[in-house]
């Protein structure tokens, strides 16, 4: 079977700086990885990379995605292709309306698979039932894109795109960060309802808490731009009971 | 308010404690300005031709120019024939050991806090003390030479280093550039000049203290100050007056020239004579001060402390011609009593990828008006240019005034500009909750104020920055009721 | 005609295009005396024309006009613009225009000129008073004699605002009384069809709006042709005590008009008054707007939206004089530049010293999209009272990256992702518009000029 996403070497860096220093992982369909890491491992390097970010050298390795050069494509294609990145601070976009925002990146995304258009009524229909499906509030669709939400609200509404466009691979940035308890069995409830066979997720996080709630298939530990650790999802309880000193360490001596 | 809090009238008697007057025998020239006099202040200065042909341009280009009126300032109109356009302290020419220097000399910069004598120098500040229009003393100039830096009067440089004046001279800010700067031009007697070898960091802050001790003259100094390739150089200023009735006129040029990768932080405290609470004297600092980046990476850093002067009219500013050069504009600016300032800077964005900020805090008490007069350019060819300005301003009393004037032109369009002014009085609730935990009134605003200047202190050099609070707590004194 | 001032002879000196003004002018004023034009407004024109005369055009050595130059304006012939009639292409242009499906009472001039065909005024019985200036100097003479001799008195309006007096042939007389409640809003609509090169149209309008009353007035200038004209556009408002008023212009001349326009509004104590200025067309446009704050507890909004392309200089000039305490005013202007458009914005509050308690805040922001366009801004503030809150704040720059990025992340493309967000920067003027009509007008008008907009997909570096 093709993975969905695989990473193989990959070196990359900004500004001149090298971040990621050989990162390989495949991820198939129906699976979830975690991938967990201390502050400045680069986590979120590695999300901006995938979602195609301004700014990132790629130094050496490649990154397919159904086979494909992922690195290649342009932002807004790799979204049209069905990669998503849920951002760890989603950004405010005073002006436009969310509603409005959300159709149009749909039907993007739709035209783009040679699917029709949506016209208004069955976009809201769509979006209406997603919201229930995620337990959210409607008034989130009235309000310019994230402008005014809490930090809560605004990773719910990443996770409605989310839902509303359906990725094929998902990648979530540090989606906890920032939530309370209830918000984050909202989120989690959220993901775990998008999970299908045919679809991958990427859940990159510091704490082990969310993992309470999202099963992972596989946990990898990032130190210093590599993965130092590959396991099931025990890692993570395991890292949280020990904290990261220990794996960096055994890190350090592997080195 | 209760009745035992003192009011504004009460409060804003506060002295100005360097307004004493110096017995010093006096050699100057006779009130008035025409190309005689400039004849012989070049002549009694000994000056290479081409400096005296250059004062002679300027004359004539200042008698086309007409005073120009249009910063925010009121004052009678200037008698240019009623001034000396030169003053100096009689004595020696020059002195081969401090203990030649007239010791009411010495004395007197002993006073401002500025010990000159091999014994009691200040430690780590390299001090040009001016004296009315000529450099009486430079100390540690032999520390310095060991790292090839030239740190002189203007007058040594023009005798010693008479290529590098020419090269520089006027390069930055030409005889033709305004009114004042073409009349300092023309008369100019004396001040500093700096230069910084390739690569050298300068060890110590350098520093002038000026200082105006003649009745019914003039000051005229010129700053130059270059730093060549890689070196680093931070430079202090500081100028008081005696207090006289009169107002006298003090029309300075700096100029700065950095070139590829240096640096240059030039920090002002200027606490010239304000004038009385009626107005009555203080001094006009009508003052050019400009900076040009010319190579790449260089960067040139103004910060001031505005405390002194009746009126003050200065933008110090940056040329920033180099890539990626870089300009900054620190300024607390306070007015109190009938004090006017007009003050603020000018960025012009030239070469590419060029970044600028702007940090203004203007204070207005008493009567006083303060203005924030700026320009932001973005020349055709400065992409990616960024410049941010924050000019604040606070208002003690409800009789004085704050303005602000920005003026921003973007030629090109991956260009970012962003201009934020707020203006705000200090809060009586502010003032209530430090008075209900046990802090006087006065405390209370100086503590206010000078969190409200913290921004731009932190630039300044430390001792000047605690030397630059209490200044300000004094200038301020007073001003609440 | 004894009490009539006089103009004073031309001297030697006298700028040789003023010959063509002062002939223009005797033709006028013999036009005006045959239609029995009251004594008073005779004297006032030949006044304003004599300050005209002695001020000449601003040039650009005016500290008001640095960025704007009006050599164009000065070089073309002086001929006073004369009615193209009921047209067919007007018709036309009218059913196509903005505010056609906005309904209530409606004036439409053309060049200048009232034609009562294509308008839609009736007297009401409420007393609402909406008329053209030429019937209003007879109907409401007194009225207009004391507002219009104030009101020029004080030259604040500046050589033009005293042009277009001497000149005003028209415009709007809107007179709204006391505690009267208008649901609808009043339609101005000044379409310039210039038949020859240099046509000047100059109109006057004059706005009331009573204690307590409630109205909005739209004022929209279209044009049609390709020849050079300058139209020449002031409006007078005064707002009474607690009046609830709104004031929306929207400026989309052709490509080929010259369009000079001041707005001078007076509010009195409590009111509330938004004007918005939309400046979409004309080569070059200058709106003044000058406002003095009169009475305590005002709050005023003065919003504005320009949009440039082509060679297109658009500049607005604002004065807020904050003359009584306890007001608020906000001043919101975005600019999108593309093209070889230039954008000038001049703003200037004033706080005067026993204005205590003032809210004023204003900004200006600016995009760039192209590498020939240009911005100038000059936002100001001069205050004499201590006990202020006012902020001023001005941007200048391209579309913010990391919006782009999220909304291409999305899918978007570029050129959507760019339009949608210069959309928004647009949307967040429009949304201050409180007339629903006007604003759905608005949002639909400017989202098709961005559609329009050429460097949506300029390169992301």
């Amino acid at each position: 079977m093709q993975p969905i996403l695989e990473i193989d070497q990959l070196e990359a860096g900004v500004q001149g700086k090298q971040i990621l220093k050989g990162i390989s992982l495949k991820i198939y369909p129906g699976e979830m990885h975690a991938i967990m890491g201390p502050n400045g491992s680069g986590k979120s390097t590695l999300a901006s990379i995938l979602a195609g970010r301004d700014g990132y050298e790629i130094i050496r390795g490649r990154v397919l995605y159904q086979g494909r050069n992922l690195l290649e494509l342009s932002p807004e294609d790799r979204a049209r292709e069905g990669v998503f990145l849920a951002f760890q601070y989603p950004v405010e976009i005073p002006g436009v309306n969310s509603a409005y925002f959300l159709k149009a990146a749909l039907n993007e995304v739709r035209k783009y698979r040679g699917m029709p258009e949506l016209d208004a009524i069955e976009f809201l229909a769509l979006v209406k039932e997603k919201i229930k499906l995620l337990d959210l509030d409607e008034e989130l669709l009235k309000r310019p894109v994230n402008v005014g939400f809490s930090g809560g609200e605004k990773k719910r509404n990443e996770v409605l795109q989310m839902a509303v466009l359906e990725p094929r691979l998902a990648v979530l940035d540090e989606t906890d960060s920032g939530l309370d308890i209830d918000a984050l069995k909202i989120v989690a409830n959220g993901v775990n309802c998008l999970r299908k066979p045919d679809n991958a997720q990427l859940v990159i996080t510091h704490y082990q808490r969310l993992l309470d709630h999202i099963v992972p298939d596989k946990v990898h530990v990032l130190v210093d731009g590599r993965i130092v650790m590959s396991a099931g999802k025990e890692l993570a309880l395991e890292l949280e009971s020990k904290g990261y000193d220990w794996i960096v360490r055994e890190a350090k001596r592997v080195n | 308010m209760s009745a035992n809090v003192p009011n504004i009238d009460q409060l804003v008697r506060s002295e100005y404690k360097y307004g004493f007057v110096s017995e010093i025998d006096t050699d100057s020239l006779p009130p008035g300005i025409n190309e005689e006099v400039i004849r012989e202040i070049s002549a009694r200065k000994g000056e290479p031709q081409f400096l005296l042909e250059w004062r002679l341009k300027a004359y004539r280009h200042w008698t086309t120019l007409k005073e120009p009126h249009w910063a925010k300032a009121v004052y009678p109109p200037i008698d240019y024939q009623a001034i000396s356009y030169y003053a100096a302290p009689r004595s020696k020419a020059r002195y081969s050991s401090m203990d030649e220097v007239d010791p009411e000399l010495l004395k007197t910069f002993e006073k401002l806090g500025i010990p000159l004598s091999e014994r009691a120098r200040l430690a780590g500040v390299a001090v040009d003390a001016v004296m009315d229009s000529v450099s009486v003393a430079t100390t540690f100039q032999k520390e310095l030479e060991q790292y090839g830096i030239i740190f002189c009067s203007f007058s040594e440089a023009v005798r010693n280093h008479p290529d590098l004046v020419e090269k520089y001279l006027g390069s930055v800010v030409p005889y033709t550039d305004n009114f004042f700067a073409s009349l300092n031009s023309a008369v100019f007697s004396d001040g500093s000049f700096c230069y910084i070898p390739k690569g050298v960091r300068c060890p110590m802050e350098l520093s002038t203290y000026f200082r105006i001790n003649a009745a019914k003259t003039g000051q005229f100094e010129r700053t130059l100050i270059v730093a060549d390739e890689g070196s680093r150089v931070s430079y202090l200023e500081g100028c008081t007056a005696p207090i006289r009735d009169e107002n006298q006129l003090h029309a300075a040029v700096v100029e700065l020239v950095a070139l590829e990768g240096a640096e240059i932080k030039y920090s002002t405290v200027q606490n010239w004579y304000p004038g009385d609470r009626e107005g009555r004297g203080g001094i006009y600092n009508f003052v050019t001060k400009r900076g040009v980046c010319k190579g790449r990476r260089s960067k040139i850093s103004w910060t001031q402390v505005e405390t002194g002067s009746a009126i003050t009219w200065k933008y110090p500013s940056c040329v920033l011609l180099g890539e990626e050069s870089v300009g900054e504009f620190y300024s607390v600016a306070v007015t109190n009593n009938r004090q006017q300032a007009d003050t603020g800077t000018k960025m012009i964005h030239i070469g590419r990828n060029t970044r600028s900020t702007i940090v203004s805090k203007g204070i207005s008490a008493g009567e006083g008006q303060n203005s924030y007069r700026g320009l932001v350019v973005m020349k055709k060819s400065a992409a990616n240019a960024r410049n941010f300005s924050q000019c604040d301003s606070l208002l003690i009393g409800d009789r004085c005034g704050a303005h602000t004037f920005p003026w921003i032109q973007v030629m090109n369009p991956t260009a970012t500009v962003e201009h934020e002014a707020t203006t705000s009085k200090i809060g009586e609730d502010q003032i209530f909750y430090c008075n209900q935990r046990g802090i006087s009134r006065q405390d209370a605003v100086n503590m206010i104020v000078n969190g409200f200047c913290k921004e731009v202190f932190r630039e300044l050099p430390m001792e000047f920055a605690v030397e630059a609070q209490k200044l300000l707590s004094v200038t301020l004194e007073g001003s609440v009721g | 005609m004894n009490s009539i001032s006089t103009i004073p002879d031309a001297d030697a000196a006298e700028a040789p295009h003023f010959g063509a003004v002062r002939t223009a002018f005797q033709q006028y004023e013999s036009q005006t005396r045959a239609a029995g034009e009251p004594d008073w407004l005779a004297s006032l024109r030949r006044r304003q024309l004599t300050r005209f005369l002695a001020a000449g055009y601003p040039t650009r050595r005016d500290e008001d006009w640095r960025h704007t130059s009006l050599d164009a304006v000065v070089s073309m012939p002086f001929a006073l613009a004369s009615s193209a009639g009921p047209d067919g292409r007007i018709v036309q242009l009218l059913e196509g225009s903005a505010f056609s499906s906005v309904s209530g009472q409606r004036l439409v001039f053309v060049n200048g000129h009232l034609i009562p065909e294509l308008s839609r005024a009736v007297r009401s019985s409420d007393g609402v008073y909406v008329a053209g200036f030429a019937s209003a100097v007879q109907e409401k003479s007194e009225i207009l004699r004391a507002r219009l001799t104030a009101d020029s008195e004080d030259g604040s309006d500046g050589s033009l605002g005293a042009l277009n007096l001497a000149f005003a042939r028209e415009g709007a007389v809107v007179i709204v009384p006391a505690n009267t409640v208008l649901d609808e809003p009043i339609v101005l609509v000044f379409v310039s069809f210039p038949q020859t090169a240099g046509e000047r149209t100059h109109v006057r309008n004059v706005i009331m709006t009573g204690p307590n009353s409630r109205a909005t007035v739209i004022e929209h200038y279209i044009g049609l042709g390709t020849e050079s004209a300058v139209t020449s556009s002031v409006t007078e408002l005064h707002a009474g005590q607690g009046a609830v008023f709104e004031h929306l212009k929207l400026q989309d001349e052709s490509n080929s008009v010259f369009h000079l326009a001041t707005l001078r509004a007076r509010l009195e104590s409590s009111s509330k008054v938004s004007c918005h200025s939309f400046a979409l067309g004309s080569r070059l446009s200058r709106q003044n707007v000058l406002a003095t704050l009169a009475g305590e507890g005002i709050e005023a909004v003065f919003n504005g939206l320009y949009l440039g392309d082509a060679d297109r200089l658009i500049d607005h000039y604002l004065s807020v004089d904050h003359a009584a305490a306890g007001c608020a005013s906000h001043e919101f202007f975005n600019g999108v530049l593309d093209d070889k458009a230039t954008g000038v914005f001049y703003g200037r509050i004033r706080v005067r010293q026993h204005a205590q308690k003032t809210d004023a805040k204003q900004t200006n922001k600016n995009l760039l999209l192209s590498d020939d366009a240009a911005v100038h801004t000059r936002p100001q503030l001069e205050i004499y009272a201590d006990d202020v809150k006012c902020t001023h704040g001005a941007t200048i720059g391209q579309l913010d990256p990391e919006g782009l990025f999220y909304l291409r992340s999305r899918g978007l493309p570029v050129a959507t992702a760019r339009r949608m967000l210069i959309h928004a920067f647009a949307g967040e003027i429009i949304e201050r518009v409180w007339c629903g009509a006007a604003r759905d007008v608005l949002n639909r008008l400017v989202w098709d000029r961005v559609e329009r907009t050429r460097h949506v997909s300029a390169s992301e570096q």
